[in-house]
């Protein structure tokens, strides 16, 4: 019992004075290791018989218990020390920069577009697409506007021949001719795209963007024109009082025809869409005209309907606080930059037109 | 169209207010565009003298530098004596008419110096007698840069008038319009009885094909033209117009009072005999806007046998001009052809308010009365002996009859309208009709040509009613059918895959310079455009490169040197509809960091891109072992460093190029940042994926067993492409290779000059058992073994 007592007394105070991890490790081979001095007094426990060895065994393993755990947790006070001694030297400024990140951003027309296409698909319309490039017959003629109709001269058009028979589309509405041509009512289609005037100034630029909208079917009229299009108002520019009215006008290839101006008030020179006492044209529709459904082989004793013209850019314009038309096309990466929007923030019913 | 309330109230009985007017306007289509006082399109306004100097060729002449407001000054040279520094008075600009001697001020070069207009005196401006110098003004009446006639003036209603409201180029067709609106009531044409003191001189013979139907005319003798009276004058300049002198002013106030235009001739400087025929190609005809004309065989000309007279419906001749001195005239009121007249006119480009309401249409009815007012306000003013009217070719005018069912209205509007209002607005319009079980017959006045048809009538019912009480009828949430189609989903995703790998979205002209397109595309000529707007914007684009590159270029000027952009957009390979394709290109210039505490600068390489379009293929949906990847070059791109990616190996579907743009070509732009490079993908070659989402996942199967790597590194000849190598090692053990990664590429040093180091990272496992070290060495050795039959490589030690 007295070197199990002797033990126990030397191994405590060699552990006290252990100022290291290196001399614990020691001590802890001293008591356990090869010929270790606890591992030693266990060969002892043969010699013993009886009530003696059962004692000296039992009193012998606390003993290996109580050091073992001496020693472990002076390893794991210096191991701590370690860490932390390190941990305190390791600190980094995480308020430096990282990495330059560049973010891409998606143009306000394509923006706009991807809206305006969840606005109205929402509500039964999907997306119909035709060429840039059309011919005189499906951008005119058939849209109930014949050769030297004055309403051609205010669409200043571009030619691609000398005839005059291929042009660049002034609007998106021969994509009403194409889709009443190769298909069979009722239809319901929007039709965002590129146009192209041969007019250029502070306001006008020779490229710009509409959204068509057709909706033909049986019995659909002038008061589901007005429906559909105040829904998209109020949709598109989220507010929930806005003020609309409808203004009688001409387009040949509707009758009758209307074009729609909103409220708009000036705040610190910047237009507020909304309640305002002054007016903003921003599109033209109408029933479309008995002459281009029968152009398209519609029979318009069962089918009418409507359509309506939007322009993009304007739309862009009024939502974002957009002055300038032309910048629009100009690819000054500041504009893009300030004026662009995150490519994840897509515009979709279920989370809202934008973010 | 430009009209005064005054002016309005001539047709209109009303006590209405201009605010009411206009509101009134707007609502039923006659869209108001501004109200604003006359003096806008005048051209005479107050300026201020701000230096006077010597003529250098001319002693008795001043130069001056006049300031005519928002800060312009302009060179005047001016003979007036009591021309100073600092003094008021008024500038006639270019176009002004001078009341006095109806001389039309241009710029003018006097003795070497260039005036840009004329400062008056008050004789010239026609407010006194005095001639002597310049008018002087009082510096706290007048503001310089305000017009002078505007204070006699009433505000002018600007309308913009449809193309199919004609019977509205006349303030009668405006005033009728607000009547049946429920502003007042339309006064009745007083009746004008024409007392004939001599006979009408002349004949007036109409060519068949010559583009008039019906030619009224009157001659009338030993008038005294002068200037007009003020009411007169006012009433053209307050609507925008110049007065020249009586008889040409009356036959303007007609033309925009009634929409009639009319001529005078000049009755001595033209023969007896009148020829109305076609024009022929090639011959000339000096115009009154002093212009020269060639002309094309379509317009309509009257003429007398050797001398051009006019260009009918459009502009006057020269030759047969009236004048202060003019003592005779032949007045004419005719009908053309709409058709005909837009076609001379669009061809020679004479914009003339004849030509205008010519060309929409004006009522054959009012021909006989415009010419009748026409002549009895000359006899008012200008005194002279009148001959009879004598009406030439067609002069019985057939009305158009339409049948209209009240129930069109309901099916096309959506509500009912009463029988008693419906009736209500056709008379007050001037529509005549019989009714019998809501079915109207109904006879269309000849100055409504827009007229043709049920949906016209109904158009009109509902212009007049109030376009606010068509009831609102809400739309419903209808999800029946997809919004957009594979194809349409493909684009827009692809559009925001490329920004989210940092690209910025750019939207350019389809159209571009042909030098630089030429560049990249087609140079196609069927592409280019027949009326650029310009000649940098003179074809369709056949690369969506070449707008790029210029937009590149610009930014570089902005002192953006780090650039990434890209469009989506149509490219075209052909002119007929349809000929287009839609590409995404990018462009990325200059470094991908720049100035970092973490990193050295690092310019962009040909794998940023490349990385790039692999990225965004495998997200598009193309399956990345069907994805391969050719080193073939286009001109544009540099021909070591561009690639292609197919799909498939019988590369029948070119998905995506990319590369560096050729020096050669970055040249041409005079770009000196360094490399340039592209890609393009090729949209409508991308397949759509059509797949229900419950089919899109294959089975799930992975390996819980070890997996091994194994890193080898053979000595090569520089042909072998990385593409082969890894495909030849795959196809050795598809099951147990599971990766094959290039991390070290490397020639020179001590490696034979044709040969390169390539090291290769082999992942191995296996799906159904651990791998022993035993069938590791084995595949390692059939590694080495097809590595040298294939490449003759031999393993580095």
């Amino acid at each position: 019992m007295d070197e199990i007592l002797y033990l126990e007394k030397e191994f405590k105070s060699k552990i006290d004075q252990s100022d290291s991890i290196y001399k614990i490790e020691q001590v802890k081979s001293e008591a356990f290791g090869k010929n270790g001095k606890i591992g030693e007094l266990f060969k002892k426990i043969t010699t013993l018989q009886g009530e003696d060895r059962k004692n000296f065994a039992s009193n012998l393993n606390k003993l290996k218990d109580n050091i073992n755990n001496l020693i472990n947790s002076k390893i794991r006070n210096f191991e701590t020390k370690e860490i932390n001694k390190k941990l305190s030297e390791d600190r980094i400024d995480v308020t430096l920069p990282g990495r330059p990140i560049t973010f891409g951003k998606i143009h306000p027309v394509t923006q706009v577009i991807d809206e305006v296409t969840a606005i109205f698909g929402e509500i039964g319309f999907s997306v119909a697409e035709g060429p840039d490039v059309e011919n005189e017959y499906n951008n005119f003629t058939a849209l109930n506007t014949p050769l030297h109709h004055p309403a051609r001269d205010m669409h200043d058009t571009f030619y691609l021949d000398q005839d005059r028979e291929i042009l660049l589309r002034t609007h998106t509405s021969p994509v009403q001719i194409r889709t009443m041509l190769s298909g069979k009512p009722p239809f319901k289609i929007i039709a965002p795209g590129r146009t192209y005037r041969c007019d250029s100034d502070q306001t006008h630029t020779p490229m710009f963007h509409q959204v068509e909208g057709l909706h033909i079917d049986k019995n659909i009229n002038m008061g589901h024109l007005k429906g559909v299009l105040d829904y998209f108002i109020r949709k598109f520019f989220e507010v929930d009082k806005i003020k609309m009215r409808f203004r009688p006008s001409h387009f040949p290839f509707t009758e009758p025809s209307a074009e729609v101006d909103i409220g708009y008030e000036l705040k610190d020179g910047k237009i507020v869409i909304g309640e305002g006492d002054k007016w903003l044209e921003i599109l033209g529709c109408g029933m479309v005209h008995p002459n281009v459904l029968k152009n398209c082989k519609v029979n318009t004793s069962i089918y009418q309907g409507y359509a309506f013209g939007i322009g993009i850019d304007r739309l862009a314009m009024l939502k974002y606080g957009i002055n300038d038309l032309r910048s629009f096309f100009e690819t000054d990466v500041r504009w893009l930059e300030h004026y662009g929007f995150d490519p994840l923030d897509i515009p979709a019913s279920y989370r809202g037109f934008s973010r | 169209m430009k009209i005064t309330s005054s002016w309005l109230k001539d047709h209109l009985k009303t006590s209405v207010n201009i605010e009411k007017i206009i509101s009134t306007l707007n609502n039923i289509g006659l869209e108001v565009e501004s109200v604003a006082t006359a003096g806008k399109n005048n051209f005479f306004f107050i300026a201020k003298i701000i230096k006077t100097e010597k003529h250098p060729n001319a002693d008795k002449l001043k130069l001056c530098d006049v300031d005519i407001g928002s800060g312009k000054i302009l060179k005047i040279v001016c003979g007036a004596s009591n021309a100073r520094d600092g003094l008021l008075t008024v500038y006639a600009g270019p176009g002004a008419i001078i009341p006095k001697n109806q001389l039309k001020i241009k710029v003018t070069n006097i003795r070497g110096v260039d005036s840009y207009g004329m400062l008056c005196s008050e004789a010239e401006l026609g407010s006194s007698d005095e001639s002597q110098g310049i008018i002087e003004l009082n510096s706290k009446k007048f503001q310089v840069g305000s017009s002078y006639f505007k204070s006699n003036n009433e505000p002018a209603i600007d309308i913009s008038i449809t193309p199919n409201r004609s019977d509205c180029l006349g303030v009668r067709g405006i005033a009728r319009d607000l009547s049946t609106a429920g502003l007042g009531k339309l006064i009745d044409l007083e009746e004008i009885k024409l007392k004939a003191n001599i006979k009408n001189p002349f004949k007036v013979i109409i060519q068949s094909n010559s583009g008039c139907s019906s030619f009224a005319h009157c001659y009338i003798e030993g008038i005294k033209n002068t200037e007009s009276p003020k009411w007169l004058k006012d009433k053209l300049i307050s609507c925008g117009m110049n007065p020249v002198s009586a008889v040409v002013d009356i036959t303007n106030y007609i033309m925009l009072d009634l929409n009639r235009p009319l001529h005078a001739y000049d009755a001595d400087k033209i023969e007896r005999k009148v020829i109305v025929r076609s024009s022929k190609k090639g011959e000339k005809f000096l115009a009154l806007d002093d212009n020269n004309y060639s002309l094309e065989d379509t317009g309509c000309l009257i003429t007398n046998e050797k001398k051009i007279l006019g260009l009918g419906g459009v502009i006057g001749g020269e030759s047969s001009s009236i004048s202060l001195n003019t003592k005779n005239i032949f007045l004419e009121s005719a009908l053309f052809d709409p058709v005909k007249i837009s076609k001379i006119a669009k061809k020679l480009g004479i914009n003339s308010d004849a030509k205008f309401r010519f060309e929409r249409g004006v009522d054959p009815n009012i021909m006989e009365y415009g010419l009748k007012l026409a002549v009895k306000i000359i006899n008012e003013l200008c005194g002279g002996k009148t001959s009879n009217i004598v009406i030439s070719g067609e002069s019985n005018f057939k009305n158009k009859q339409i049948k209209f069912n009240s129930e069109k209205f309901e099916k096309i509007i959506g509500s009912k309208i009463s029988s008693t209002d419906i009736k209500k607005i056709l008379n007050n319009l001037g529509f005549k009709f019989k009714e019998s079980k809501n079915i109207y017959s109904i006879i269309v006045p000849t100055w409504r040509p827009d007229i043709n048809e049920e949906v016209d009538i109904v158009e009109e019912l509902i212009r007049i009613r109030g376009y606010n009480k068509i009831q609102l009828i809400r739309p419903e949430v209808d999800s029946s059918k997809e919004i957009l189609t594979g194809k349409q989903k493909l684009h827009r995703f692809a559009q925001r895959s490329i920004a989210n790998k940092g690209f910025m979205e750019t939207i350019t002209y389809s159209f571009t310079n042909s030098k630089i397109d030429s560049l990249f595309g087609l140079h196609n000529k069927n592409l280019l455009i027949t009326n650029p707007i310009s000649n940098d914007l003179d074809i369709l684009r056949s690369s969506i490169f070449s707008n790029l590159l210029i937009h590149i270029k610009n930014n570089i000027h902005r002192n953006f040197e780090d650039q990434k952009i890209f469009e989506c957009g149509p490219v075209f390979f052909g002119s007929k509809p349809g000929e287009q394709i839609a590409v995404i290109g990018g462009i990325q210039i200059g470094k991908i960091y720049r100035k970092n505490w973490l990193e050295k600068d690092k310019d962009v390489d040909i794998f940023e891109i490349k990385d790039c379009v692999y990225k965004t293929l495998i997200e598009l949906g193309i399956n990345e072992q069907e994805l391969v990847v050719v080193q073939e070059s286009e001109s544009y791109y540099h021909p070591g460093r561009s690639g292609k990616f197919y799909l498939n190996l019988n590369k029948q579907l070119l998905l995506a190029n990319f590369g560096e743009i050729n020096p050669k070509v970055v040249k041409e732009f005079d770009i000196k940042n360094g490399p340039v490079f592209g890609f393009q993908i090729f949209l409508n070659n991308i397949p759509v994926i059509n797949k229900q989402n419950t089919e899109k996942k294959n089975k799930y199967v992975v390996s819980n067993f070890q997996k091994i790597e194994r890193d080898f590194a053979f000595i090569i000849d520089k042909k072998f492409e990385a593409k082969n190598i890894i495909n030849t090692l795959f196809n050795l053990d598809k099951k147990l290779i599971k990766k094959i990664r290039i991390f070290d590429v490397f020639h020179g040093g001590n490696i034979e000059k044709n040969k390169k180091s390539i090291a290769l990272n082999l992942v191995i496992q296996s799906q159904e058992k651990t791998l022993i070290d035993k069938e590791i060495d084995e595949l390692s050795n059939k590694i080495i073994q097809i590595m040298q039959r294939s490449f003759d490589a031999t393993l580095r030690s």
